[in-house]
């Protein structure tokens, strides 16, 4: 699979102008072979709304038909799946959401699934909890690379998350993420985007999962979006990655073989497996394991 | 005996990446300028003290020599050296310069106010100041660009709603001692880094006499306080209690001044309250 990472600069809460800007990039990219084009969380409006996250969130089908609109206008003669964060009302409930897409295709746009975040950061300089509602459920979904998921951002920081992700099926984890840059003390980079990237390699060497992260650049009110989109191997390598502050695009091939490669060289997923009844069965973990157990 | 590695409570470190940190600022300043509030020109009310020197040097790099205006607003009281100290900057980057006295305008209303004392009056020179930043940039469909520094802001030592007014702060989350250590390496001037820094409104005035603390150890306990730290915990990393003391109870003195005007809230609708919308929507 040709991968395609978009490093995007969003203008606040100006989407035809977005939706222009993500055209421009798919006329860049309609005559290269591409089968995924991934763009950050809240791509197309910015990450901090506030309240105006109320005035710009739209349905799903929506969001799927500006994108695929996009695609056809910029000459995408062939189909191609696309990734974009996104808030999202779903029927009067607000999440932060992202889309996976095919666009293009004779048959009309498709969607094949909609991630909404679970983690929503409500501390410090982050508030969106207040205006947003968290998703309930972490599925994964068909890729013509195999069984994927997406992470969004804060979702992405919690090692129970793409633990579970792999556990379904993941080989593939997609995270579109908007992360204020922060932490100028003197390595060279970003304190916040060092830590992103130990996490990203992190779980992407343990669970045996090529791990793409597309980031959100840009200043939004002083608070700079840290770019960094990157791309780690199954074995934890990082493969490619930009910068925190130009926009950008980073092309790859992912191999769904260096995703066997690396299990059958340290086989923690499956050793995970095996061992998950007893770590999940524990009765000291305070989990309700079934709705009915609840009390 | 085996060795042994004694772990002693650690500062958290202040030290910055100048050059990360001055890629930052540039983008920041365009970004801020020229994509959200369409202009590229930048006025500066220049002190000839660090913090407005190395705001200078930022816009000069981020915007262009030819789109930073320097304004030199000296009353009479003011220090010479501090008129030589940003002529200096103003040679080194080649950016525009203006004076304009504000005597006149600060004596005009003092001759009302015959009582005033030296803290008034240093208040009515800096809202002074700010009348003329402001309306320098109308003139050059520019904007203001603020020098207030995040020691200074922590500290409440400013003047509120006149040092703080610019919509626009490349440097209002550097403390002091980093505010110092970014213009070293962005190579401005040594007089003008390495003199004592004052406000100059009174004469031999100097910051660190006014708040009764260096910078470096204001700096250092106000970290900690930021990040949480308790007096004991800060005392315990070498810092007098005393001097602890008195950084907490400057910033807890001080929260409203970093603040808008409180209003009273009567509606479902109050204004950042409730309807909230970011700046840059």
């Amino acid at each position: 699979m040709q991968a395609a990472l978009v490093q995007f600069k969003p203008r606040k809460g100006d989407v035809p102008a977005n939706l222009a800007a993500m055209r421009d990039v798919f006329a860049q990219l309609a005559s290269r072979p591409v089968d995924l084009i991934v763009f950050p969380e809240a791509a197309l409006t910015g990450y901090f709304l506030e309240g105006a996250v109320y005035e710009l969130a739209v349905d799903a089908p929506t969001m799927a038909a500006q994108v695929d609109a996009q695609w056809r206008a910029a000459g995408g003669s062939r189909p191609v799946d696309v990734v974009v964060g996104f808030y999202e009302n779903a029927l009067g409930t607000f999440h932060n959401s992202a889309l996976y897409v095919r666009c293009g295709a004779p048959e009309g746009v498709h969607i094949v699934h909609v991630h909404r975040k679970m983690f929503l950061p409500t501390y410090g300089v982050f508030d969106e909890e207040r205006f947003l509602t968290r998703g309930r459920r972490l599925s994964v979904f068909e890729t013509p690379f195999g069984t994927a998921a997406i992470l969004i951002c804060e979702d992405a920081w919690h090692a129970l998350m793409p633990t579970v992700a792999a556990l379904k099926g993941a080989r593939l984890i997609i995270v579109p993420s908007a992360s204020p840059g922060r932490g100028l003390s003197g390595t060279g980079e970003l304190e916040s985007s060092v830590r992103w990237r130990a996490i990203l390699s992190s779980v992407a060497a343990e669970h045996g999962v090529y791990v793409v992260y597309a980031g959100l650049t840009g200043f939004e009110g002083g608070k700079g979006m840290s770019g960094s989109t990157s791309v780690f191997s199954p074995r934890g390598d990082l493969l490619e990655s930009l910068g925190p502050l130009e926009p950008g695009i980073i092309s790859i091939e992912l191999d769904p073989a260096e995703v066997d490669l690396a299990r059958a060289t340290i086989p923690l997923l499956g050793d995970l497996s095996a061992v998950l009844p007893d770590l999940w069965l524990d009765d000291e973990i305070p989990v309700a394991r079934r709705l009915e157990e609840r009390p | 005996m085996l060795p042994l590695v004694e772990v002693r409570p650690t500062e958290p470190s202040l030290q910055i990446d100048p050059a990360l940190t001055t890629r930052w600022l540039e983008a920041f300043l365009r970004d801020e300028m020229q994509e959200r509030r369409g202009t590229s020109r930048a006025v500066i009310g220049l002190s000839g003290g660090v913090d407005s020197a190395l705001v200078a040097y930022l816009c000069a790099r981020a915007l262009g020599p030819e789109n930073v205006y320097a304004i030199r607003m000296p009353y009479r009281t003011s220090s010479p050296s501090s008129l030589d100290d940003a002529q200096r900057v103003i040679d080194a980057l080649g950016i525009h310069a203006e004076t304009i006295p504000i005597s006149e305008a600060v004596d005009g209303y003092l001759s009302h106010a015959p009582d005033a004392d030296a803290r008034r009056k240093g208040n009515v020179m800096a809202r002074t100041r700010m009348l003329v930043l402001f309306d320098q940039s109308a003139r050059r469909g520019a904007l203001p660009v603020g020098t207030g520094n995040k020691t200074e802001r922590l500290l409440g030592y400013f003047t509120w709603h006149a040092d703080d007014t610019p919509p626009v702060n490349p440097i209002g989350d550097l403390f002091k001692t980093q505010v110092w250590a970014l213009a070293r390496w962005l190579g401005v001037p040594h007089e003008v880094v390495d003199k004592p820094p004052s406000a100059d409104l009174e004469a031999n005035q100097t910051d660190e006499a006014d708040l009764g603390i260096t910078y470096a150890k204001a700096d250092g306990i106000l970290n900690m306080i930021l990040l949480g730290y308790s007096d004991h915990a800060i005392a315990a990393r070498g810092y007098a209690p005393a001097e602890v003391k008195l950084v907490r109870r400057r910033v807890d003195g001080t929260h409203w001044k970093r603040h808008l005007p409180t209003t009273a809230l009567v509606s479902g609708t109050a204004i950042n309250e409730f309807y909230l919308r970011p700046v840059d929507f």
